[in-house]
């Protein structure tokens, strides 16, 4: 049975968006494990991981219940096509490098702060209720991978380098971040979603410091990447899906 | 045999004998897991309704937690039990007994100090970087210097070793007095 996006339902969307970003974002981090630099930022990785996860069961969870179709989180998970995942380009990029992957970490963590912390207001109860809970968790995750910008910014020769070029690559994918749609703009309007272009100046203000203390320099915004949001993927995220994926597909029938 | 409706209070006192899977040493109550207890009419039966908040998102015990709390029920003769898992407000280390506390400690484990930071909303995020300007690494690396305790010599002069540890909920701490490391519970 194929599945697909029932009409065209902004709540449905939103939530997918919000728990797209969670998983693609912990199957990233999970592949770092017992692969991590070091012991402890083996452990630091994999506990975000975790907490990402719960995040995504949460949103795909109130996701399946909005579209009434009897899909639950694990459905959605595990037997959606790449062109229906809604996750933001960003997460899905590859891990690289310890430095990429704090880029992509740090520059994703300022931003999902923000939004958790204006979704906590949302008119929607149960929005308001997950992006509350998981702000406290996010927070931890924002000083984290600020806490190694700068290790790894203020650091040696070869770290700095490796850093700057991390963020450099990441850049053009924080566009996307900022972008409004049609689902965004419906949703603002009934005091359910927050403005992501409203999220531009704070995020911008504090990636920008910890850039400068981390002796790294804030790339120019140029052309930026985008698609994400409306399923249109980068080749990365086939690849994380079909590993991510393939051992419920196997046994589609299978309840854990 | 006649069977009676058991009280509330006689099933928090079952509830507080269910252990946290991952630190049996205290149980569900001592963790402020269960938030209310109250009988309810469902049609044609009376059903038991508890409500349940979990701790951390993506907490693995979460799901054992609430299978062991339907089988207590179950086994003490509550026919119909109903879970309600509340996400608002948050679950939050303060609501933590102190005798939870207590028992935490004495299991090896420091335990939280109460959560002196202020609400998520008014985190400000440029106090963070300034603060790594200034060489301000508490509050770099976390809400709050968490003065812990050693729980097996009771030295405050401890370090952080990592902010994160075997679980999510917990840090890897070591006492630099008797060099022994410990795990504290974050206040969240």
């Amino acid at each position: 049975m194929p599945y697909h996006l029932v009409g065209d339902d902004a709540l449905f969307a939103y939530a997918l968006r919000l728990g797209d970003n969670a998983l693609v974002l912990a199957q990233r981090l999970g592949e770092w494990a017992g692969h991590g630099p070091i012991l402890e930022e083996d452990l630091a990785l994999t506990n975000v991981a975790l907490d990402l996860v719960g995040h995504a069961r949460l949103w795909l969870g109130y996701a399946g219940e909005v579209e009434r179709q009897g899909r639950d989180a694990d459905r959605l998970a595990y037997f959606r096509d790449q062109h229906e995942y809604r996750n933001v380009l960003l997460v899905e990029r590859p891990n690289g490098n310890y430095a990429d992957t704090t880029a992509r970490q740090f520059l994703f963590d300022v931003w999902h702060l923000h939004v958790l912390q204006a979704l906590g207001a949302s008119r929607d109860e149960r929005i308001a209720a997950i992006a509350s809970k998981a702000a406290r968790e996010v927070a931890y995750h924002v000083r984290r991978s600020g806490d190694w910008v700068l290790r790894l910014g203020d650091g040696t020769e070869t770290s700095h380098a490796r850093m700057q070029a991390a963020i450099d690559d990441a850049w053009p994918y924080t566009g996307e971040l900022f972008a409004a749609d049609a689902i965004d703009d419906e949703l603002l309007e009934a005091g359910i979603a927050c403005d992501p272009r409203s999220l531009y100046v704070p995020w911008n203000e504090h990636v920008s410091r910890v850039l400068t203390d981390a002796t790294l320099v804030r790339p120019e915004d140029g052309w930026m990447h985008s698609g994400g949001k409306t399923g249109k993927h980068s080749e990365a995220l086939g690849y994380l899906l079909a590993e991510m994926q393939s051992v419920a597909r196997t046994v589609p029938a299978l309840r854990w | 045999m006649v069977t009676r409706e058991a009280d509330v209070a006689e099933i928090w006192e079952w509830l507080g004998e269910i252990p946290d899977p991952e630190i049996p040493a205290i149980s569900i109550l001592d963790l402020g897991i269960v938030r209310g207890v109250a009988w309810s009419d469902e049609g044609a039966v009376r059903a038991l309704r508890v409500a349940v908040t979990p701790t951390y998102s993506g907490c693995p015990a979460i799901a054992a937690i609430e299978r062991d709390i339907v089988r207590t029920l179950h086994a003490r003769g509550v026919e119909h039990v109903r879970l309600d898992v509340r996400l608002a407000p948050p679950w939050t280390t303060d609501w933590m007994t102190a005798a939870g506390r207590e028992k935490l400690r004495r299991y090896g484990i420091s335990p939280p100090r109460p959560r002196a930071i202020a609400e998520p909303g008014t985190i400000d995020l440029l106090d963070v970087a300034q603060a790594a300007t200034h060489c301000h690494p508490e509050l770099v690396e976390g809400p709050l210097p968490e003065n812990a305790a050693c729980p097996r010599c009771g030295s405050s002069a401890v370090e952080v070793l990592s902010r994160f540890g075997s679980t999510p909920c917990k840090a890897l701490y070591r006492c630099t007095t008797c060099r022994e490391p410990f795990d504290h519970f974050k206040a969240h």
